[in-house]
């Protein structure tokens, strides 16, 4: 019994094999210099596409860096990464459909604005 | 938590490995914790609820002719005498994305078995979390003062007060859940239950840091989640 426990021991050892502190202070720090080119964005107020496309980058690129190094995703195996990241092609499928959809109420409700509704 | 490792079986790397791990015949996630496999499904679903949230929002946004407010002077704060566009938002931003770090780095000690840096950087991570629901409370509480309702807003279309009470109120409310939640830890972790091997939530088994990695996970899931709605609420 005794020697069962310390082979478990033994092996939890290995498991928990930790990444250096340099790593998550290399993405602190990036997150914030992102964070400060997102606010940016907004301070020497870029306006149309340059303001959205910025926003998606910086977005995005944080949103990564989280995921794949604070939440380890980069070192889990693919089993559990394709488990969390294919179920996102979800949610843009809904995104493409519902930027559709309000694209037609805009139209609709211009139109009638200026037709005027009923018969 | 990287290399797992199980007798008798091989573990292979990439897609080839995830076909073998998934057709194993036994548990297809080698080497996770059950705890944090249930953590990643939750957070999962919650994605979807706030996606919902957020595509709601565009719809309701795009569809009006009315003109949205602008983000940059309702946010605005008076620094000084001076409107600074987004102040406030810009500091809670930063606020979230420090306890974000301290939460990171919390983790790796507690795998490390180093117990009071564990504790005290989990506390930091509480204090963080608190510092934010504190200023997002500052922040609803001068946009009512100004007329912000669910229902109306002297700034524009009508849709922006419930979209911003909804989307910014269910973000806090899981921020506050996080914030009692890392208390609690620390707690546990100042008081020793992963070495006296007390048991875990939910379970008769042993406690482990591995629940401060399943924590960690809660909690950099709401500092991502704040990365979109500060993009696409306050900066768009």
């Amino acid at each position: 019994m005794e020697n069962t426990n310390n082979i478990e021991k033994t092996d939890k050892k290995d498991e928990t094999s930790t990444h250096k502190i340099g790593i998550y202070l290399w993405i602190w720090t990036l997150l914030f210099v992102l964070s400060f080119f997102s606010y940016m964005v907004d301070w020497y107020q870029f306006q149309g596409m340059l303001r959205w496309s910025l926003i998606l980058f910086f977005m995005f690129l944080k949103a990564g860096l989280i995921m794949a190094f604070f939440m380890h995703l980069f070192w889990e195996r693919y089993a559990l990464v394709n488990v969390l990241l294919w179920p996102m092609t979800a949610i843009a499928c809904f995104i493409f459909l519902m930027a559709a959809e309000f694209q037609y109420t805009l139209f609709s409700r211009l139109f009638y604005f200026v037709v005027g509704g009923g018969a | 938590m990287s290399e797992p490792k199980i007798d008798g079986f091989e573990l292979k790397p990439g897609f080839k490995g995830m076909a073998s791990d998934t057709a194993s015949d036994q548990t297809m996630f080698k080497g996770v914790h059950w705890g944090k496999a249930m953590m990643w499904i939750f957070l999962l679903s919650d994605t979807f609820v706030f996606s919902c949230f957020l595509i709601s929002y565009m719809k309701g946004r795009g569809s009006t002719p009315v003109e949205w407010p602008n983000p940059s002077e309702v946010f605005a704060l008076e620094a000084f005498g001076v409107p600074v566009p987004l102040l406030l938002i810009a500091l809670m931003t930063f606020v979230l994305i420090t306890s974000s770090g301290t939460m990171a780095i919390a983790v790796k000690y507690g795998y490390e078995k180093n117990r009071k840096m564990c504790g005290w950087l989990l506390l930091a991570t509480a204090l963080g979390g608190l510092t934010f629901v504190g200023m997002q409370a500052y922040e609803w509480s001068k946009l009512i003062h100004e007329g912000v309702r669910p229902w109306e807003n002297p700034f524009g279309a009508a849709q922006f007060g419930s979209f911003f009470f909804m989307i910014t109120g269910f973000h806090g409310f899981h921020v506050s859940i996080g914030v009692i939640f890392l208390f609690i830890y620390t707690y546990k972790v100042f008081a020793g239950h992963y070495e006296k091997g007390k048991k875990g939530w939910f379970t008769k088994l042993k406690g482990d840091y591995v629940e401060i990695e399943i924590l960690g996970l809660y909690w950099h899931f709401v500092d991502l989640v704040w990365v979109f709605i500060f993009a696409f609420f306050y900066l768009w």
